[in-house]
């Protein structure tokens, strides 16, 4: 029975004194994830390198462009690790400090991969939203767009548009984030689908909630775990992405770096015996892609709704 | 209850196109006539329980009265306007006379909003300028008058049991001070000793508020307690309409009868000796309905003529009326009553 109203108030009283704190699945989420031991690790190192790339700077003795003139011609002799001449990393074969350039290398390979998982997130994420949850002719048509941009061959004309318009890191950042939404939307407008047949969805509408906040306050706070695991995930692939565009010679422009044009670099100073050169640029490399993917792994675990 | 109903539904229709998967764009769907046809009068405050299997078109009446899924013929009258032809502003007002209560008491509810902010959230579409304070407290109030304590105001809906959860959805329903509540079999997926919790709330809240009320279900034995008239719907049709007395004591209409006698009743010695009459069969595809009666596959007293088209609605005073030319009443449970 329901319960009567007098023992109701009373009761009501005793536990008035302080609302009570509701756990949002997003706080389960967290304990979730911090008792993964492997994702907990990857954050560790994922915000050492952060704060590296960030601050590595103001460490530095040497700015990523200046050369140094006496170990000219001697690099593969005298350039390596020292702590006294200020190259903690080396130099690269012209003479400049290997520390400073995987530092800003380091930032611009971090800074691709967010921004454009930051466009796939926010673009992909409204896009697939809208195609979903209006459905009918106006998903047809959004997915197919997606479906004929997606059979471009994206790597082919992202070369293209940096041969054509020249490089520059705002070409490889369009570039990237022309393309990076794609998958987003597909996943988006999938799990909106399923959202929308909820019925809380129905609620709403039957309440007469406008669509657009139908949109950001019912169906996007539930595809969030998603969209971020996704995001985090995408980060890696495009940091690969561009590596490869780099490695190919046509991503960023010197003096300014990225961890794949140091490889590149570095890699073609192995002959003659500068490993440093390839070592500090590899292991940051490698170093980013795991803490992400750990990361994001360990999300997709936290948020999985079908743990709860 | 003679003046102009307070809702009234005229030869109401709902379809919905269905594709067969794979099949080419251009090839017209097939119709599934969810709701064929129904009409019911229900008065100002009054409780109106709509009883049928499952399938046979319950929700798809609930919606097409909130308004959630277009009609395809015949009119809704609320208040004596049509839903059809309102404007964006009555339109407004309809949705916020007219609430509903589901099935499923989670799914009903967002999971990433607290309690607070569900239940506020009516209020909030249609009153944006109550200052928060305000929303708060008439939250709070609502809170406690469904049987929750307000000091949980900011937890989150997969913090509660289904009972709660469901009180929950009924505070939203009510933050508008509605006059219709349409509840969508409301305690189907309650345990048993919550059901009853929950529909005395009902009743209660009925009676308070002097809300009319449609409470759909797919079992009789809940409706009776609940409803003022009641009726029965077989594949998106009224079978039988009447007050819920007359209608569960002296059903006339073969399939109200069979629906009766598939509840048990709890003495074994009279469960023994009652008339058993099992609904036999699967419900048909409301894709291609029976002709004529559309219960005629499984009533027990089908006639050949019953095939050929669909029965008059015979009245048989008091507003009881049935759609069979062969009803005849039994007493089915006045040994038992
Ligand atoms: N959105 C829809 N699209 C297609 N068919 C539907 C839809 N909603 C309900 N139906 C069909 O309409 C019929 C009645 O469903 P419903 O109203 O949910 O019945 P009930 O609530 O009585 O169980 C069912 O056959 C169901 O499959
Ligand atoms: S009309 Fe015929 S088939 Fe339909 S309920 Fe009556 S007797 Fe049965
Ligand atoms: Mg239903």
């Amino acid at each position: 029975m329901y319960p009567d109203k007098t023992k109701m108030e009373s009761l009501v009283e005793a536990t008035n004194i302080a609302e009570v704190k509701g756990r949002s699945l997003w706080s389960d989420a967290r304990t979730r994830f911090m008792r993964n031991k492997a994702a907990v690790a990857g954050l560790v190192i994922l915000t050492a390198i952060l704060l590296f790339a960030v601050f590595g700077s103001l460490f530095q003795a040497w700015t990523h462009e200046a050369i140094d003139w006496k170990l000219m011609g001697r690099v593969s002799q005298i350039g390596g690790p020292s702590i006294e001449n200020g190259h903690y990393f080396g130099a690269d074969e012209l003479g400049r400090d290997l520390y400073a350039r995987v530092v800003q290398g380091t930032g611009i390979s971090i800074m691709v991969g967010v921004v454009g998982s930051l466009v796939a997130v926010v673009v992909g994420t409204l896009y697939g939203a809208t195609a979903g949850f209006f459905g009918g002719r106006l998903d047809n048509i959004m997915m197919r767009t997606v479906d004929i941009l997606m059979s471009i061959p994206f790597m082919f004309v992202l070369i293209l548009m940096l041969v054509i318009w020249g490089r520059s890191i705002t070409m490889l950042f369009v570039g990237i984030g022309l393309i990076s939404w794609l998958d987003m939307a597909r996943i988006v407008r999938g799990q909106t689908l399923s959202i929308k047949n909820k019925e809380f969805v129905e609620a709403a509408i039957a309440v007469g909630v406008s669509p657009f906040t139908i949109i950001l306050r019912h169906i996007v706070p539930n595809l969030l775990g998603i969209v971020v695991v996704y995001a985090t995930l995408l980060i890696p692939g495009l940091i690969m992405a561009e590596s490869f565009i780099s490695f190919l010679g046509l991503g960023v422009q010197e003096p300014m770096t990225s961890l794949g044009a140091l490889i590149q670099g570095g890699s073609k100073q192995m002959l003659y015996g500068a490993w440093w050169q390839i070592t500090f640029p590899l292991f940051f490399f490698l170093a980013t892609l795991f803490a992400f993917t750990f990361v994001g792994d360990g999300l997709r675990d936290a948020l999985d709704p079908k743990d709860r | 209850m003679m003046s102009a109903p307070f809702l009234s539904l005229q030869n109401l229709q709902v379809t919905f196109d269905v594709r067969r998967p794979g099949a080419w764009p251009w090839t017209p769907p097939r119709k599934l006539h969810a709701v064929n046809g129904v009409s019911l009068d229900l008065a100002a405050g009054e409780c109106l329980g709509i009883v049928g299997e499952s399938g046979s078109g319950k929700s798809t009446l609930a919606r097409a009265i909130i308004g959630t899924v277009p009609t395809s013929g015949g009119k809704i009258l609320f208040e004596g306007k049509d839903l059809a032809e309102m404007e964006a502003g009555e339109r407004r007002a309809h949705r916020r006379d007219v609430q509903m209560i589901f099935q499923d008491p989670l799914a009903a509810l967002n999971p990433r909003m607290t309690v607070g902010e569900i239940i506020a959230e009516p209020l909030v579409t249609h009153f944006p300028k109550t200052p928060r304070a305000e929303v708060k407290q008439r939250v709070a109030k609502l809170m406690e008058r469904v049987g929750l304590l307000p000091n949980l105001i900011n937890r989150y809906p997969h913090e509660f049991s289904g009972g709660q959860c469901q009180r929950i959805g009924i505070a939203r329903a009510l933050i508008l001070e509605p006059k219709l509540v349409i509840c969508d079999e409301p305690v189907s997926a309650l345990d048993v000793s919550v059901q009853a919790q929950v529909i005395n709330l009902l009743m209660e809240l009925q009676r308070d508020m002097g809300l009319s009320m449609i409470f759909i279900a797919h079992d009789l034995s809940v409706v009776k307690h609940i409803s003022d008239r009641i009726g029965v719907m077989y594949l998106g049709r009224i079978m039988e309409e009447g007050e819920a007395d007359q209608l569960t004591t002296r059903p006339e209409h073969p399939y109200t009868q069979a629906l009766i006698s598939s509840v048990p009743i709890p003495d074994p010695k009279l469960e023994k000796a009652r008339p058993r009459e099992v609904i036999v069969g699967e419900l048909p595809s409301p894709m291609n309905p029976p002709s004529g009666c559309v219960f005629r596959t499984r009533c027990r007293k089908a006639q050949a003529s019953c095939a050929a088209e669909r029965p008059q609605v015979v009245d048989l005073g008091k507003g009881h009326k049935v759609a069979c030319p062969f009803h005849e009443a039994e007493a089915l449970l006045e040994a038992t009553a």
